[in-house]
């Protein structure tokens, strides 16, 4: 009775289907809740720069201006200034007491971070930049800077320097 | 009291909970299809989405009339009409429950128990056919007509098996009366098997074969999955209802659940013994408070440790309302009416959960294999059935 068994085969596989879909239903959801729950990114998701600092809390970046230079969309603008006695901000020669990424303009490539000698700039998982206007994309140094470690043991500490405007 | 009083809150009631339970079903279906892909679904608006339905019943009534200039006005603005009447008009002699005593008022839980009930909602779906025939044609669009073309084709040719399907329950019960159907399945064989129109004694394997046949009929008869060709969306646009916007659009998506609705109520009537519990009384009447106690419970256990902040309040509150629900079926006088209303929904539930289930599962039909089907597979099927269990019923006696 090759109908029969048409019948029942037929009959089998949407029974099957249908078991499937169930197990499926109640498997839990993948979906991430964002603004509820933090999302969860990839290790390597190029978000939002984190500029370093290193054990002793002084920043790593030295002004070497490479990045910028790396920069296909020059999105960033750095003033460089001399390190001194009195004020010591990096342990390098020279510090950036101007750091500012146009976020109008980065297009995420990571091509600064390749480019960095000192490992100061990286990609952090942030990513909510949205604005409501062009001038605000633009972030400054202490917008990016990673927080003083707990156990950092400062060199000097310096008085905030004064940063100018940018671009 | 007086009839036309009890009538009118009857009415009243029915039809609330009814257009109601009609948004609600899109948004079951909504979760359960996402569930099924491991999404989550709609849960923008207002708790895991519960307001959704609210929001789309305005949307679709604020939005833009429009009238396309080349449609037939006339049909065009009756064949909404037309679908979502029939449709609604359904419902009107589906039994939930049967003969209550409410402070002294003694009344069916039914709006009208019609002598021929089945026959109603059997002509109310068959006239519905007209609203989608007459959309397909007044559109004046070629896809448009291939919809209506093909849901009446569809809905004529299913509705061979569908009815053959039902006049085997019918020769069995031997009643066309809703409620009595229901009467002739309340009973227990051997002490504790329910006496269902699928379990039923002698009968039992044939009334099978006719409820599977019932079903496939209902699905193609209310143009769902996978017997969708007239709103087949990657072939016809949308089909019949095309060129229709806001509230007439909003008619025929009403008239798709509410047959929906019907066709399951029916489905539970005739085969699954309408409000009669799985065991005999003493020990049924404990399953719908187990059952909503417990969900209740699971609600709050998982109000306690929240996915998102918002579950933290809403779940418990839920769980409060269902414990309270379930409690609700021990309370003396609510007992006798929610007992067996808890087990007709619950039957009706299961295959409207079915509907879903297997839209979320099964692709669609090619057309040819769809009309072969109904006519050389289930027609003689369903036949057979039908002859078979005429035999019986003339040998053995009623």
């Amino acid at each position: 009775m090759s109908a029969k068994r048409t019948v029942l085969g037929s009959a089998g596989a949407i029974v099957k289907g249908l078991g499937i879909t169930f197990k499926e239903m109640l498997k839990p959801v993948i979906t991430e809740e964002y603004p509820e729950v933090p999302p969860n990114f990839q290790e390597r998701f190029r978000g939002k720069h984190v500029l370093m600092r290193d054990e002793n809390g002084l920043e790593k970046c030295v002004a070497c201006f490479l990045c910028a230079a790396a920069c296909p969309a020059e999105c960033i603008y750095i003033e460089a200034t001399e390190n001194t006695e009195q004020v010591r901000v990096s342990g390098g020669e020279r510090y950036a007491s101007v750091y500012n990424i146009d976020y109008s303009r980065c297009i995420f490539c990571g091509y600064c971070v390749e480019a960095c000698p000192t490992d100061a700039i990286t990609h952090g998982h942030g990513f909510e930049l949205a604005a409501y206007d062009t001038a605000s994309l633009i972030q400054r140094k202490e917008d990016m800077l990673e927080a003083m470690p707990a156990n950092a043991k400062p060199m000097r500490i310096a008085p905030a320097p004064k940063t100018g405007g940018g671009h | 009291m007086n009839f036309y009083l009890v009538t009118m809150i009857k009415l009243g009631l029915v039809a609330f909970v009814f257009l109601t339970a009609l948004a609600y079903l899109q948004w079951i279906e909504r979760k359960v299809i996402a569930h099924v892909q491991l999404r989550v679904g709609p849960n923008r608006v207002g708790p895991h989405g519960l307001l959704q339905p609210l929001t789309d019943t305005i949307k679709l009534l604020t939005k833009e009339d429009l009238l396309p200039g080349h449609v037939n006005k006339f049909f065009y603005f009756i064949a909404p009409i037309l679908s979502v009447s029939c449709a609604l008009v359904g419902i009107s002699v589906i039994p939930f429950g049967p003969k209550i005593n409410v402070f002294g008022v003694e009344t069916y839980m039914q709006l009208t128990d019609l002598n021929i009930g089945v026959l109603v909602l059997l002509a109310a779906s068959g006239l519905g056919v007209y609203g989608v025939a007459l959309a397909g044609w007044a559109s004046n669009n070629k896809y448009s007509l291939l919809g209506g073309l093909r849901a009446s084709a569809q809905m004529i040719s299913y509705e061979l098996p569908l009815s053959l399907a039902i006049a085997i329950p019918l020769l069995v019960y031997n009643s066309l009366s809703m409620r009595e159907i229901v009467e002739a399945q309340n009973r227990f064989q051997f002490g504790f098997i329910p006496a269902w129109g699928i379990f039923q004694f002698p009968y039992a394997p044939f009334l099978f074969i006719a409820f599977i046949i019932f079903l496939i009929g209902a699905f193609a008869e209310t143009n769902r999955i996978p017997f969708d060709l007239p709103e087949a969306e990657n072939e016809l646009v949308a089909g019949f209802h095309t060129e229709y916007a806001s509230m007439k659009f909003a008619a025929f998506f009403m008239a798709e659940y509410a047959n929906m609705v019907n066709i399951c109520c029916l489905a539970t009537h005739l085969f699954l013994g309408g409000w009669v519990p799985l065991f005999p009384a003493p020990y049924s009447d404990f399953v719908p408070v187990a059952l909503f106690v417990a969900s209740g419970a699971m609600m709050i256990f998982h109000g306690l440790n929240p996915r998102i902040k918002m579950d933290g309040y809403t779940l418990p509150a839920f769980g409060v309302v269902f414990i309270g629900l379930g409690l609700a079926h021990m309370a003396p006088v609510l007992k006798d009416i929610l007992v067996p209303l808890f087990w007709f929904l619950a039957k009706a539930g299961f295959l409207l959960f079915l509907y879903i289930w297997v839209r979320a599962t099964l692709p669609r039909f090619r057309y040819d294999q769809l009309m072969d089907f109904a006519w050389i597979q289930m027609f003689p099927a369903s036949l057979a059935c039908l002859f078979a269990v005429g035999f019986i019923v003339a040998w053995w006696g009623l």
